[in-house]
């Protein structure tokens, strides 16, 4: 350990691989560490065995669950967006050949109680119980407008300025009705509450359009979202492959690793009585303690169940969203089931999630109203965490830190802080339009 | 088989460092490609495209990437592998005690039907020091092929290489006749989807059970 590097990256989570793939890559040095003996920090998927280690300590998985190797239960339950930035990032890097992906099946919203298929074709718009008559015409109205809107072009389209309007004016100017907002800002655009109504429409109508080409990415497909076999654990161990394939060195199990300071700077990092010397550091939340302010917290509820969620059409895979204002809270509360075809759980299981921002001080009863739609659970375990983000971006203390994982239902605020962590370091954006550019494998 | 896609059949490396994990792989992959395709320093997944019993095979070989240098490879190295191909050096005695280390990770991780295959590699080298009694009694005990080889010379490659591919696919026709019967089988499921580029949109239609 005794070495040299460029950069150190602690914590084997989604975001620090992301970024030790990409650093490797650019032909930096890496030397990345995990205190676990296991990939994924924050972001592992956990085996039975695992899971009872971590929540019942003591204690040993029921037989009736089946094997614990077959297990895999993510800690941060999140979808990708077909579409969206990290599958981007996935192909960019190529890392996709280590994977296999499969489409989540259904995408769901709660409507006054009921669950409610989330339109996803025009077809399906007009069939849709959500809207009446008139208002189906104002919605196909609106999402015409907002498919024909370029992003990349700064001026005013058809009379409207989306950089300039709120998205309140731009739903007013449709005349579309509280439901339809309703649905349009949490089941398309996927806000988790509803502070994006008095801020510019630009960003909302480009979350709308992801949802889209997302859902029209792939043939065939009944939801925007893709999710690995496996379960996401999969993700960070791929990024880390990348980055040892590139010459980066992995030690896992390193209980005691410490970032070394010098007159401020991050200049290292310790682990039992060596030090490895690098010119920046990179790591999650918890290895900078005096360096991260806690923003919020988030609950989630993991669920085994022997049974797919009810009212979903059979589902094996589902997301169901309970909008803020359904729920009377501030903040959306998701549920997300995956099962044994996307191998997460032995045949004839189901592993749900359900999560939220917390707003009270009693958190698991936040959740009651997504639990109540699961049916029997058979086992339920539930965590609160702490979600940090950096005091600094890191250019004067070489201490480049990411931010926790939220509540969203999928990547795209994750995608958003690595590449933001990547420019921070790097001091250039990361092109996405190129693929893999060192071109250095043979496939 | 995907849909008239060739068959995928995943081979993971296992075994000490300098033992020859990646010569071997770049020996039995080079030979097959055009003389002019090189291979680079840090390939680490290499294909080849293969007939085996007349049926076209693409062998997805999986090198270590250093990662068992400090014991760190994931599970998702070993995840769905077909086969394992194991390797020690024949000069060297550390390296074919540790062999027995790498066979109960590969219990622990992959599949119960992962073909475990052992290569004595470095055969033209003249100071051996594992005797060959005891590594094909050792192979015999773990139920695994045992072959020697030479990344150098490319000794015993091609019979290595044709007897794992064939004992995968006879593994995997007894899989799908379990499978026709409506056993519960391991491995690869159906209908993944092909994230390859921007402007892919395929997807697998299904896949028989591998």
């Amino acid at each position: 350990m005794d070495t040299d590097y460029d950069a150190i990256v602690l914590g084997t989570g989604l975001k620090e691989c992301i970024i030790s793939g990409l650093l490797s890559v650019d032909g930096l040095k890496v030397l990345h560490i995990d205190r676990n003996n296991y990939y994924g920090g924050d972001s592992a998927s956990l085996n039975l065995v695992q899971l009872w280690e971590r929540f019942r300590p003591g204690q040993t998985p029921p037989k009736s669950l089946g094997s614990s190797r077959d297990y895999n239960v993510d800690m941060v339950p999140k979808f990708l967006m077909a579409n969206g930035n990290l599958v981007k990032v996935l192909v960019h890097t190529d890392v996709v050949k280590y994977l296999e992906f499969k489409s989540v099946d259904g995408s769901y919203v709660v409507n006054k109680s009921r669950m409610e298929k989330v339109p996803a074709t025009d077809m399906e718009a007009l069939r849709s119980p959500l809207l009446g008559l008139l208002e189906k015409n104002r919605v196909r109205k609106f999402l015409s407008y907002i498919q024909k809107w370029d992003p990349s072009n700064p001026a005013p389209q058809g009379g409207l300025d989306l950089q300039r309007m709120s998205m309140a004016e731009l739903y007013k100017y449709y005349a579309v009705n509280e439901m339809t907002v309703d649905f349009i800002g949490h089941a398309l655009a996927l806000h988790t509450n509803d502070q994006y109504m008095h801020q510019p429409a630009a960003p909302t109508a480009e979350k709308i359009k992801l949802y889209y080409t997302s859902l029209t990415r792939f043939e065939g497909t009944k939801s925007p979202y893709i999710y690995p076999m496996y379960g996401l654990g999969e993700l960070p161990q791929a990024f880390a492959r990348l980055s040892a394939v590139y010459g980066g060195t992995y030690m896992l199990a390193k209980p005691d690793a410490k970032v070394v300071y010098e007159g401020g700077k991050a200049v290292g990092v310790t682990s039992e009585n060596e030090t490895a010397k690098a010119k920046l550091v990179v790591g999650d939340p918890s290895y900078f303690p005096d360096k991260v302010r806690k923003t919020s917290q988030v609950v989630r509820a993991m669920c085994l169940m022997s049974h797919p969620i009810p009212n979903t059409d059979n589902s094996h895979s589902v997301q169901i969203i309970l909008p803020q204002k359904q729920v009377n809270r501030k903040s959306d509360i998701y549920v997300f089931c995956c099962s044994y075809s996307h191998n997460v759980a032995p045949k004839d299981k189901w592993i749900a999630f359900v999560s939220t921002t917390v707003e009270t001080s009693n958190p698991e009863q936040e959740l009651s109203s997504g639990l109540a739609l699961l049916g029997v659970i058979d086992e339920k375990f539930v965590e609160v965490s702490d979600l940090y983000e950096p005091l600094s971006d890191g250019k004067q203390d070489k201490c480049f830190i990411s931010r926790g994982y939220d509540a969203t239902s999928h990547f795209e605020t994750t995608a958003n802080d690595v590449l933001d962590m990547y420019q921070r370091i790097q001091g250039r954006p990361l092109d996405l339009s190129e693929k893999d550019p060192s071109k250095t494998q043979t496939t | 088989m995907y849909g008239g896609q060739p068959q995928t059949i995943k081979v993971v490396l296992l075994g000490e460092g300098r033992v020859g994990k990646t010569s071997l792989a770049q020996r039995y992959v080079r030979s097959s490609f055009n003389e002019g395709q090189a291979a680079t320093v840090q390939a680490a997944f290499f294909t080849k495209a293969v007939r085996v019993q007349g049926q076209e095979i693409e062998v997805a070989l999986w090198d270590t990437a250093g990662q068992e240098k400090f014991h760190s490879l994931g599970p998702i190295y070993y995840r769905d592998a077909h086969a394992a191909l194991l390797v020690f050096d024949i000069t060297d005695t550390d390296s074919f005690k540790r062999v027995k280390r790498w066979v109960d990770e590969l219990h622990a991780m992959a599949g119960e039907r992962c073909q475990l295959v052992i290569a004595a590699n470095k055969q033209d080298l003249q100071h051996r020091s594992v005797s060959e009694e005891e590594a094909q009694e050792f192979a015999a005990s773990q139920g695994a092929a045992y072959f020697q080889t030479s990344a150098k010379t490319g000794l015993g490659l091609e019979e290595l290489f044709t007897a794992l591919l064939s004992s995968v696919l006879d593994s995997l026709k007894d899989q799908r006749l379990h499978a026709a019967q409506g056993m519960q089988t391991t491995g690869r499921r159906h209908g993944g989807l092909v994230v390859a580029s921007q402007d892919s949109i395929s997807e697998r239609k299904s896949s028989t059970c591998c």
